[in-house]
């Protein structure tokens, strides 16, 4: 008997494994009685909106944090990005201070307002070296997939599992399936991250990944920077995977290895952390529950033209015919145009900006400052248009500083801001109103969801920089600037 | 945590897709330290008109679905945001059980937001495309139809004249979470020794 498990275990370390089993099995700490999984979490972020209850739930059942060393608390949800120290909203502000008491009580690090690391979960995880290639990771908070740009498994948890969490240091789990998407070919210029996210989602869905995880691969997703990479991984819970994963290279590595990322291993430790994080790639011949293959070359830059992410178009397309979207029902591609207030047939290049959000844990980090300033630079923003740039955090916020991004922002005429989640989802002062029309960095359109009957319109940062300017969207390959 | 055997009630249908725990909850809401207290705010921009009125429009505000603790409703049920308040609100509401339809390789609900029914004792019953219009054309037919959920038997019977029964499948894990309404941080406490034993060798 013995021998025959040996020789199963013999027999199933010799066959390909992908990424992802690689990294759930190196993390399993039982099996349990009803057939889930226990499965041990290296990381756990935790931030202001999803945590009281259970920090509460603990209380009041008398236990602990088992592991304050693996948690990382930071508040950004409500937080103002002018005057952030004097949150005027009082349910916002005990809310705020609720997170300091509970990570004082429970023995958490917090990167509070006053920490020059605050900044969005998302953002600073990765920053302070916490994200690290073959961890698991989780957040009570539906975008912690982003961390999977890094070969983590990353998935967002509700406030129940943030306590069992919290309490435990893992999580009852159901082994999800595999999904395997190859971006081939290369990118035409002005074709970002953020369009290859949006235009898998609209081909599979927001349903089309629930079930499984994500790999990216492919050699569009190889040449990514990290933090393009962590822009298509944001986006995995807008097709409804568990998870995004990217195996580890040579460009994940050189991330780390940066000064100023303090979690992240030093030296020796590094060179052998290194070493391993080779091995978590996908081995050949693994086998994938699904795959699908992307022509990255016959993508333009996208928008969404509707009220969820998968409802999405080429810039030089048009707002769709609501009998003829794949997938959707007739009454609820009416709905979607109704909300949004466009009609089928219109050319996406002629719908008219209010306001332009640059900014959220899908497109806030330096890079994509960079590559909006480069849209801006000795440009003005149309007159009609309000213009906030929000960079993720303090450290993005400073390190645009020094580069003299701000200024380039600020003579254009937008606004520069503290860091936060913003008018991602409006929770805190900024947020569209009822009618108005956004060109917006961040992952969702859902209504009411920058501020009730506003109209959300995804892009990337180049798109969102360049609708500002025109006060319209314009296809950024065709534009003279 | 409430456990769930079986239930009658009043079937209420909501004829969308895709309905996203944004529309289920608003941001607003979740400013909230506690875990009470979102009932009334539940799908609050379809609900309320900006007068704060009910809106009449609105399926939910149907006088025959007053009393509802079963929601028959679209695919894709919960997506988005992770916010358990979708189902505090859901279940404060007084909602007991969700059905939705698988439609073709799209799933009836959201992962995140099927976990987090799970540990608040809300079922959700995935039905085939074909069942879900049945039971929307007889809620439409008989407005105020009360239905049973047996979940030990996997089975939601409509009570009109003739009764009309649908078989669902149900993780093994979740029924059996569900009908005993376990402390699920408890359970995973009895694991103490594995988990230092893990911890010590990871």
């Amino acid at each position: 008997m013995i021998t025959m498990w040996k020789k199963e275990i013999r027999k199933s370390s010799k066959m390909p494994k992908t990424l992802f089993d690689k990294v759930w099995e190196s993390h399993v700490v039982s099996t349990l009685e009803d057939d889930s999984t226990l499965l041990y979490i290296d990381r756990h972020l935790v931030h202001e909106v999803t945590s009281p209850q259970a920090f509460e739930g603990l209380r009041l059942a008398k236990r602990k944090v088992r592991r304050p060393d693996l948690t990382f608390a930071t508040m950004d949800h409500n937080i103002p990005t002018v005057d952030r120290y004097n949150i005027k909203d009082e349910i916002s502000r005990a809310q705020v201070e609720t997170l300091s008491k509970n990570c004082a009580e429970f023995g958490i690090t917090l990167y509070d307002l006053q920490s020059d690391l605050q900044g969005i979960v998302h953002v600073i995880g990765p920053e302070l070296g916490l994200t690290l290639p073959g961890n698991t990771i989780v957040c009570g908070d539906s975008h912690t997939s982003t961390h999977g740009a890094f070969g983590a498994l990353a998935f967002g948890i509700g406030t129940s599992e943030v306590e069992h969490v919290l309490a435990t240091q893992t999580l009852r789990q159901k082994k999800p399936k595999t999904f395997f998407v190859d971006f081939v070919g290369k990118r035409s210029p002005g074709v970002t991250a953020k369009d290859l996210i949006l235009k898998l989602i609209g081909e599979i869905g927001t349903a089309g990944a629930t079930g499984y995880v994500l790999e990216y691969a492919g050699e569009a997703i190889r040449s990514l920077s990290m933090e393009e990479r962590m822009t298509v991984c944001n986006m995995s819970i807008e097709a409804g995977a568990k998870a995004g994963l990217i195996a580890p290279d040579e460009t994940t590595f050189v991330y780390l290895s940066q000064p100023g990322r303090p979690y992240a291993p030093k030296g020796k430790d590094l060179e052998k952390a290194i070493a391993s994080w080779k091995k978590l790639a996908t081995d050949p011949g693994a086998k994938f529950d699904r795959s699908l293959t992307i022509d990255v070359s016959k993508i333009a830059p996208q928008v969404t033209w509707g009220t969820s992410p998968g409802m999405v178009v080429d810039v030089d397309g048009t707002v769709p015919d609501p009998d003829k979207v794949p997938g959707l029902a007739k009454k609820d591609a009416e709905h979607a145009l109704s909300y949004m207030g466009l009609k089928a047939g219109m050319k996406i290049t002629d719908i008219p900006v209010d306001v332009v959000f640059i900014g959220s844990c899908t497109n806030s980090r330096i890079e994509d400052l960079r590559n909006a300033a480069k849209i801006f630079k000795g440009k003005k923003v149309s007159p009609k248009v309000k213009t906030l740039i929000v960079p993720g955090s303090q450290q993005v916020k400073k390190q645009a500083e020094v580069e003299g991004l701000d200024k380039i922002f600020t003579a254009a005429g937008a606004e520069w801001r503290e860091s936060g989640c913003s008018m991602c989802l409006a929770m805190n002062p900024d947020y569209l109103q009822p009618g108005e029309r956004a060109a917006s960095t961040s992952n969702r359109n859902f209504e009411g969801r920058q501020g009730k009957g506003g109209r959300t319109h995804l892009v990337s940062p180049e798109m969102a920089a360049a609708a500002a300017i025109e006060g319209h969207f314009v296809d950024i390959r065709k534009w003279s600037h | 945590m409430e456990p769930f055997k079986t239930h009658r009630g009043i079937l209420a249908t909501l004829d969308r897709a895709n309905v996203d725990t944004d529309q289920i909850i608003p941001k607003q809401f979740l400013k909230s330290i506690k875990r009470t207290g979102f009932g009334e705010s539940l799908f609050f921009d379809w609900r309320y008109l900006p007068d704060g009125k009910s809106d009449p429009n609105f399926e939910l505000n149907r006088p025959e679905f007053h009393d509802t603790s079963i929601l028959v409703t679209r695919n894709n049920f919960g997506c988005g945001s992770s916010r358990e308040h979708a189902v505090w609100a859901l279940v404060q509401y007084g909602l007991r059980t969700i059905i939705a339809p698988r439609r073709a390789e799209v799933p009836a609900f959201a992962d995140i937001f099927h976990n987090n029914s799970v540990k608040n004792g809300l079922l959700n019953i995935e039905l085939k495309e074909a069942e879900v219009e049945e039971i929307f054309q007889m809620v439409g037919r008989f407005p105020g139809l009360e239905a049973t959920v047996n979940l030990e038997e996997q089975r939601v019977t409509l009570h009109t004249a003739e009764e009309i029964s649908f078989h669902f499948e149900i993780d093994r894990a979740v029924k059996e979470h569900l009908i005993r309404g376990l402390d699920e941080i408890g359970l995973t406490l009895r694991q103490e020794k594995e988990i230092t034993r893990f911890e010590k060798s990871h």
